[in-house]
Parts: C-alpha cells; sequence; structure tokens
C-alpha cells in the first residue's frame, strides 16, 4: 500500500462528503472557465474589431470609454499624412435601439475600411457601401435579429433606413451591428467631424516609436498605442478581465469552503484512526500530508468534473445564436494554467485548518476517546 | 544490580526501559495517575502490570510509548529519550509496537493493508515490506484472511493482526494494554501464548498492562500498580 493508496481509501469511505468537494470545486472551475472564455471572447472580438489591417490605434487621451472618444476630421486628416503611415481608418462608434432590442452597436466607417472588403458579402457588394441614399448595412447576427432582408425599410432609432447590404464577419460583435457610412454616421448620433478611434496602418512597423512621438506631438489631446500595448493597457478590458477573475474567484472560495468542510468533517469523523497512525509512527507531517493530499485529489476530479462541465456549457452557448462569436474557441494554456492553479491553491487552503487539526491530534488523548 | 533490589528493577543486562520517579496528573494536578514510579525492563523480558481499572497502567504505557508526557521523571526507552518529538518518531517507527484492548485496526482497510501502516510510516520498501507481511501473517495463522477486510474477521484475529502489526517493524519493546481484555477465555489464552512465544522466539521484551491475575502471573514478573504507585509483587 503507497500514500496515495490511503488517500484514496480515506475518500472511498466517504464518497458522499468527497463527491460534494469535488462538485465545489468543480462548479468553481466551470464558472471560472465559463465566464472567462466569454469575457476573453468578448474582449477579442472587440479587439479585433479595432485592430484589423492596423498596426496603431489613435484616439482620445484620458477617456473613460471609446465611445466617448473623439477624433476630429482635421486631426485624422493630419495622421493620413505623416511619413509612417501607410493607411488611416476612421471608426464611429455608437449605440442605438430597435424595437425589441435595446441595444445595438453602430459601426460609423468610410467606404474602403477593410472589414468591409474582408467580409463576406450574403447581400450587397462592398463596392456599393456609401453609394445608397439613406442605406445601412447590417451584420449577418443583427439581420436575422431584426428580422431584416436586404431592400427593406427598417426603424433603427428615430430613423428609417434603407437595408442595402448584408455582410458576415469573423466577429460575432460586429456581426451583430449596424454599418453607417462615417458621415451618415456621425449626422444621426450628432457627432459632426469626429471619430471614435483611427486604426492605422504603418508603412513599416519598425516605425511605431517615431508614429507615436508624431501624433502626439502634433496632438496632444491624442494618444496612439501599438494594438498589443492597447489591449493591456485599456481600462475597459482590464476592468472586465478583473472582473471575470473576481466572480471565478468567489465561485472557488465556495469551492474552498465545502472542500474545508469535507475535510474537517473527514478528520473529526476518524480523530482515533489518526491516533492509531501516529502510533504506527505517521509523523504530524505525514498525516498533515494524508489530508493535503486528499484534498488535492478532491481538486484534481473538481478540475476534470469542471472542465468537463464548462466546456460542455461553451460548446452548448456556441449554439445559442445571441452569443455567436462571444465564446473563446481557443483557450490559453495561460487561462488552464491560472483555472487549475486556483483550484489547487483554494483545496489546498481550504484543507490548511483541517490538516493542521488533524496534526495536532494527541494520541493518548484520542485514543481515549470512545 | 543486587539481588536486594525491588522487583521493579531488571536483573538482566540490556535495559530497554528505565523509569525513574516518574509523576503523572490530571486537570491541573487535581487528578494524580502515577505517582513517583520507578521500573525497568530488560530486552527478552515479559512484564506484567498487574492493577485494577483506573490504576494507571494505561497511563504509564502510553507515558513511554511517547503517546503522553509525564510531570516529572526521569525516562530512557531503548536508549531514548521519549521526551522530544524526534526521539518519539523513532521509537514508534522502529523501537515500540503497540497492542491495545481494542484493536484499534483501520476498518476500511484489508489485513494486508493494515499491516503495512507501520510500514508506510516508516518508510519500508515495498518488496521487505510484501515480505515481512507474509511471514508475520503465516506465523499467527493470518495468511489465508490477508484479503479481507477488519470487519469480516473474528474477535481473536483482529487481535492477531493488531499483534502483528505491533512486530512489523521489528521493535525491541511491546507495549501492550489489555490486549485480552475483550475476548472471550479461550481466545484469550490463544492471544497471550502467542505473546508469550515472541519473547521467548524473538526475544522481543512486552510490557503488558493487564487486570487478570492468570495472565500476570505467567510473565517473568509481576509488578502491582496500585493507585498511581508501583508494588513489589
Amino acid at each position: 500500500m503507497r500514500f496515495l493508496a490511503l488517500v484514496f481509501v480515506n475518500l472511498r469511505r466517504h464518497k458522499l462528503r468527497a463527491l460534494i468537494g469535488v462538485a465545489g470545486i468543480g462548479f468553481g472551475v466551470a464558472a471560472m472557465l465559463t465566464i472567462l472564455a466569454i469575457i476573453g471572447g468578448a474582449i477579442g472580438m472587440f479587439e479585433r474589431i479595432l485592430a484589423v489591417d492596423s498596426h496603431y490605434l489613435v484616439f482620445e487621451r484620458n477617456t473613460s470609454d471609446l465611445f466617448f472618444s473623439s477624433v476630429t476630421t482635421k486631426q485624422i486628416e493630419g495622421i493620413r499624412v505623416l511619413p509612417q503611415t501607410e493607411a488611416a481608418h476612421p471608426l464611429l462608434f455608437g449605440l442605438v435601439s430597435a424595437p425589441g432590442h435595446p441595444i445595438i452597436t453602430c459601426f460609423g466607417l468610410e467606404a474602403g475600411n477593410p472589414r468591409l472588403t474582408r467580409a463576406k458579402w450574403i447581400a450587397g457588394d462592398a463596392a456599393d457601401f456609401g453609394r445608397k441614399k439613406n442605406g445601412i448595412w447590417l451584420g449577418a447576427r443583427a439581420a436575422k435579429f431584426l428580422d431584416a432582408a436586404a431592400s427593406e425599410t427598417i426603424g433603427i432609432g428615430r430613423g428609417k433606413f434603407f437595408v442595402a447590404g448584408i455582410l458576415e464577419t469573423e466577429n460575432g460583435f460586429e456581426d451583430g451591428g449596424v454599418f453607417f457610412p462615417l458621415a451618415a454616421a456621425q449626422e444621426f448620433f450628432h457627432r459632426d467631424g469626429v471619430a471614435s478611434v483611427v486604426a492605422v496602418q504603418l508603412r513599416n512597423p519598425a516605425q511605431g516609436d517615431a508614429f507615436k512621438q508624431a501624433v502626439e506631438e502634433a496632438y496632444p489631446g491624442l494618444i496612439a498605442l501599438e494594438n498589443r500595448e492597447f489591449n493591456q493597457g485599456y481600462t475597459q478590458f482590464r476592468i472586465l478581465r478583473f472582473t471575470g477573475w473576481a466572480v471565478g474567484l468567489c465561485a472557488f472560495l465556495l469551492g474552498g469552503l465545502g472542500v474545508a468542510n469535507t475535510m474537517l468533517l473527514s478528520v473529526f469523523s476518524r480523530i482515533r484512526e489518526i491516533a492509531v497512525l501516529r502510533v504506527c509512527g505517521f509523523s504530524k507531517g505525514q498525516v498533515a500530508g494524508l489530508i493535503f493530499g486528499e484534498a488535492a485529489v478532491i481538486a484534481g476530479f473538481g478540475l476534470g468534473f469542471g472542465f468537463a462541465l464548462g466546456f460542455g456549457a461553451l460548446a452548448a452557448l456556441q449554439r445559442v445564436p445571441q452569443f455567436h462569436g462571444y465564446i473563446q474557441s481557443a483557450i490559453s494554456p495561460l487561462l488552464m494554467g491560472g483555472i487549475v492553479a486556483t483550484a489547487l491553491s483554494t483545496a489546498l487552503a481550504g484543507a490548511i485548518f483541517p490538516a493542521r487539526f488533524a496534526a495536532r491530534i494527541q494520541p493518548a488523548e484520542a485514543l481515549r476517546y470512545e | 544490580m543486587s539481588n536486594s533490589a525491588p522487583a521493579y528493577f531488571a536483573k538482566a543486562n540490556t535495559v530497554v526501559v528505565h523509569a525513574l520517579a516518574v509523576r503523572k496528573a490530571y486537570d491541573r494536578g487535581r487528578i494524580g495517575v502515577l505517582d513517583n514510579v520507578a521500573l525497568e525492563v530488560c530486552a527478552g523480558e515479559m512484564v506484567a502490570l498487574l492493577g485494577a481499572s483506573g490504576s494507571g497502567k494505561s497511563t504509564l504505557l502510553h507515558i513511554l510509548g511517547g503517546l503522553d508526557a509525564p510531570d516529572l521523571g526521569e525516562l530512557s526507552v531503548c536508549g531514548l529519550d521519549p521526551g522530544n518529538e524526534k526521539n518519539r518518531l523513532v521509537l514508534r517507527r522502529h523501537h515500540l509496537g503497540f497492542i491495545f484492548q481494542l484493536h484499534n485496526l483501520i476498518a476500511d482497510l484489508t489485513v494486508e493493508e493494515n499491516l503495512r501502516v507501520p510500514a508506510l510510516a516508516a518508510g519500508a520498501p515495498s518488496a521487505e515490506t510484501k515480505a515481512r507481511v507474509r511471514e508475520l501473517a503465516e506465523s499467527t495463522g493470518l495468511a489465508h484472511r490477508l484479503g479481507h477486510r477488519i470487519q469480516d474477521l473474528s474477535g481473536g484475529e483482529r487481535q492477531r493482526v493488531a499483534i502483528c502489526r505491533a512486530l512489523m517493524n521489528r521493535p525491541q519493546l511491546i507495549l501492550a494494554d489489555e490486549p485480552t481484555g475483550s475476548l472471550d477465555e479461550a481466545t484469550a489464552d490463544t492471544i497471550f501464548a502467542l505473546l508469550r512465544s515472541l519473547v521467548k522466539d524473538q526475544g522481543v521484551a512486552i510490557l503488558l498492562a493487564t487486570h487478570e491475575r492468570r495472565f500476570a502471573e505467567q510473565c517473568d514478573r509481576v509488578l502491582r500498580v496500585r493507585a498511581g504507585r508501583i508494588e513489589e509483587s
């Protein structure tokens, strides 16, 4: 018999208790995986929206949200003529509502924007973008939930618009949005002459620092960030990620309490047995190791159960049209590692008090205990 | 040691237990359990501690086994002071075996797994452990029971398993606390005979706490424990 076998014997004899511990960790794992995958997916989509064919993003300095950022037409033109700039694509964000749909994201963009040329066109053509009077272009998912077809007239916000085309992008967020020509969007959202961000493609990516310096010298009110820099530093993304981890950690906290409860009951129900192990030569460390071993095995099974549950939930959510594109298809090794480490540390933390209690059992006293 | 030395001092050479002026009280000194106890036990000796329930026999065994600490006194067990945790661990792993009235086996483990527990604690190699388990099981008639769980065994078989477990790491001294106390007369005789044979065949020293005079009288020496004191028999 090996040490691990003794761990399994102890868990096997109180199966229900062990299963409760496994379920606690498992739900924590599933919750964290699902929440972070969804948040990661949403952030990823937003990042892709901003980063299509670009190296740098330029937006208003010290703005709390990109929806409130303003880059003027004059500034856009100034960026376009910088020697490092190959192309600059302004993008205006806005939110509107439609009957039954309180929030729809709108994108105001110019005809040559790469996201239009790269999209799969279900109806209409990229070449016609901005050329149809009073026209809007719908993402495929938006067309579905608005129950709109090409050439129909639909109500968006206070206006009536002609559906000039339907396009499908690789991005679920964009697919659920409405595309306006930039000038029409500026008029509709009363933001004349401004864009929210400018996605800039450089002639030579190595000239990034020079570009950044040139923009910030010419326009102190603007900030230019490399895509990677933006993704790491953008406050909204950081808040989202933090929220995801915080919610996941709360779920784990409950799981950890479950493990603590399981292990405490396990220790209390075999005080005499632990005393016998001590009599047979087990050190305090070995007794504590036994309890930590049980917690680690619970965490291991909890991880297996939680990943199965989490991936199952994600697979199910991916089939829901409203979530299309929001679920991150590839879970990063870092996320998996983080979840494994959190599950293990939660279970082991939950076992600290029971292990300490078990290690301190006085054999003589415990043997007198009937 | 002179011939006039009291019975609680050993006459042979290799002393495995030496205790002098040992005192123990519970409840902040209000309940005195052991009072100025002195004894010696030598290798290959079977010494009975004869006394009524509550006389302090079990407490003395617990103190000698490092399961409890004396309030005062000088102690040496197998050459080690059981006063510190490191020595206690060495004693329990390599020098001492315990047998209790209630066998104190782990019910959910098989006989073999129970026997392996002391070897597991001591980190003994698996092959060596396996051979030792087989050897002990055969010598005590338990070979056919190795795969059975404890709850499937009779009282006598359970106590034989407890004896085998105490012998797993080849101890010099066995502390047996009423090992026949919960057994019927015939089974108790068998168990006592087994303990006696260990002394004779393996040279193990046994300190046997018992309230049964018939077993005490078959030991090499009898020490009476009365109200926490050891008296000559």
